[in-house]
């Protein structure tokens, strides 16, 4: 449904995207994963056609987007960054307003009556765009990316802003949209692809470095953990003792808290070390104050995939070249 | 294309720009019309429409600077650029909208001459030729006013540039009549001078070199908005 060729983007002497490719088949929903800055912006706009592309090629529909841009984008609904919104319009005559832009030949009432039905957006529909709240403007942006029923959504960043509980409704919303459509999905937060993606293509600094199932990915994560253990104890007794402990494969203290010393742990591949970890020091009478997991940002997990993908294959990507650039 | 259309008319009249417009509009064409005709007691079409060229002249570029700035800055043309319209559609509904604005209010206010039957023969070729000069002369103001206002996305900056490049235009007219006569740069001036070439309509002649003159000019600002977001692109 969407496939992009070796793009390039350069901005001077800065490759905002570097040889970028992928393919996205019908009904799939794909998480572009990447910190910001990275690229992910860039590809969805090249993608809609709001930028071109320095070298390269993206197609949507199997049309170039370049080349037939009109017919291009019938096939997509876009959410950019910061919703399209007309302040001045109720969200009804701005609904009205991209129907009749997009040239949608569907039943107009009941298709606009849908999807206020299907975005929850039916009580405010009589109200000034710019006296709603920032929940209720992203959800507005979501049903102009709608509206038309077009084949493929694309969603950049989607719930940057918005508080908790509507983060999740906006992803159920992503989740019940994937049925029918296929959605890209932009965001720097894993969670987020984790919850909504079957698909996630990590870019970072303008080059994809994986492009895999987000089960994958996420065992990739998981698997080898790190914790951030406090413990009150002798230090030097501690850390020998956890050294010994079957299934870690490093100890560093990396700081104090109270009279507690914060060792940072690293367990082996495919072992939980949590409870052993427990058991030691409770047999040893040195309160454990604190265990929490890191290393789940993204930088940490860019590293952990290159290196996965570098010693198993299980995960596809120019991962060589680029972790000597990472480092 | 008839969405943007819509959308830019509706944009007019929920804001205050179009009414400040047409109050403004209606209210210096009154005041010009009493001035010129009425109080010196005359039947003249000729100094009223120059006024309102020159009045004009600051006045569309007030209507024309919100067209592209202000969606540049609130990133609503994003959508715009990302939904199955071509540019030149996008353009052009911007473009009618603003001149459907100006030609009502230039129409509406040409009425004012019928007043002056009862007491004067009034020239209507002449007054009929003045009113399309005066529109034809919008339209350009209007281009110029679109294509400055999707250069920038501050509208202060979109008005000021396009009374200057309009200045400018009306002070060709004014530096050629300083130059001699026979000079060669003289005639080049007065052929580019907006100005010069209402004039000859305001003499009562209808100069169809003029007409084209304007077209072109207006066509040549429409293509070049075009191009800066054609261009924008592939930046």
């Amino acid at each position: 449904m969407v496939k992009v060729e070796n793009l390039v983007k350069r901005y001077g002497t800065n490759y905002a995207l570097n040889d970028v490719s992928f393919e996205i088949g019908e009904g799939e929903i794909v998480g572009l994963l990447g910190p910001n800055g990275a690229g992910k912006s860039t590809a969805m706009n090249i993608l809609t056609g709001y930028l071109s592309s320095t070298s390269g090629n993206a197609y949507v529909g199997g049309i170039n987007i370049l080349e037939d841009p009109i017919e291009a984008k019938k096939y997509i609904g876009f959410l950019p960054e910061q919703p399209p919104l007309y302040p001045d319009m109720t969200v009804l005559e701005y609904l009205d307003f991209v129907y009749e832009l997009k040239g949608c030949k569907l039943d107009k009432e009941a298709h606009i009556n849908e999807i206020l039905s299907v975005v929850r957006i039916g009580d405010v529909k009589n109200r000034l765009i710019k006296n709603l709240s920032k929940g209720y403007k992203q959800r507005v942006g979501i049903a102009e990316a709608i509206i038309g029923d077009p084949k493929v959504i694309i969603f950049d960043e989607p719930t940057v802003g918005l508080d908790p509980k509507q983060i999740l409704e906006v992803r159920n919303l992503i989740r019940t949209l994937g049925k029918r459509h296929t959605v890209i999905l932009s965001t720097h937060i894993l969670a987020e692809v984790q919850s909504v993606c079957e698909r996630v293509i990590i870019i970072n600094k303008g080059r994809i470095i994986a492009d895999a199932k987000t089960d994958e990915i996420t065992r990739t994560i998981e698997d080898g953990y790190r914790y951030e253990a406090k413990i009150c104890g002798p230090e030097k007794e501690v850390r020998a003792a956890i050294s010994a402990l079957h299934g870690t494969s490093g100890v560093s203290v990396s700081g104090r808290d109270g009279d507690a010393n914060i060792y940072v742990v690293e367990a082996a591949s495919g072992v939980d070390i949590r409870k052993p970890l427990f058991l030691l020091c409770a047999g040893n009478n040195w309160p454990m104050i604190g265990l929490t997991p890191v290393g789940t940002d993204l930088e940490t997990v860019f590293i952990r995939l290159v290196d996965s993908s570098d010693s198993s294959g299980g995960v596809k990507g120019k991962s060589r070249r680029n972790r000597r650039e990472e480092r | 294309m008839i969405a943007i259309f819509k959308r830019e008319m509706r944009g007019y009249f929920t804001g205050v720009i179009g009414y400040v417009f047409l109050v403004l509009f209606l209210a210096v064409a009154g005041i010009v019309f009493c001035y010129t005709t009425l109080f010196s007691m005359s039947a003249d079409v000729s100094s009223y429409f120059t006024l309102m060229l020159i009045f004009c002249s600051i006045m569309l570029p007030i209507l024309t600077m919100k067209s592209f700035s202000e969606e540049r800055k609130a990133k609503t043309e994003q959508l715009l650029l990302t939904s199955p319209i071509s540019i030149t559609s996008m353009v052009l509904g911007k473009l009618l909208a603003c001149y459907l604005i100006f030609a009502s209010a230039v129409v509406f206010t040409s009425l004012y001459f019928l007043l002056l039957i009862p007491y004067a023969t009034l020239n209507v070729s002449t007054l009929l030729g003045n009113i399309v000069a005066l529109l034809l002369v919008g339209l350009v103001f209007i281009s110029i006013g679109l294509f400055v206002s999707s250069l920038t996305e501050n509208q202060l900056s979109a008005a000021i540039g396009t009374i200057g490049i309009i200045l400018a235009l009306l002070a060709v007219g004014i530096i050629s009549s300083l130059l001699p006569t026979s000079f060669w740069l003289r005639y080049v001036f007065d052929s580019l001078s907006i100005f010069t070439r209402f004039s000859t309509f305001t003499n009562g002649y209808f100069d169809l070199a003029s007409v084209i003159y304007y077209l072109s000019v207006a066509g040549v600002f429409f293509y070049l908005t075009i191009r800066v977001y054609d261009r924008r692109r592939y930046n």
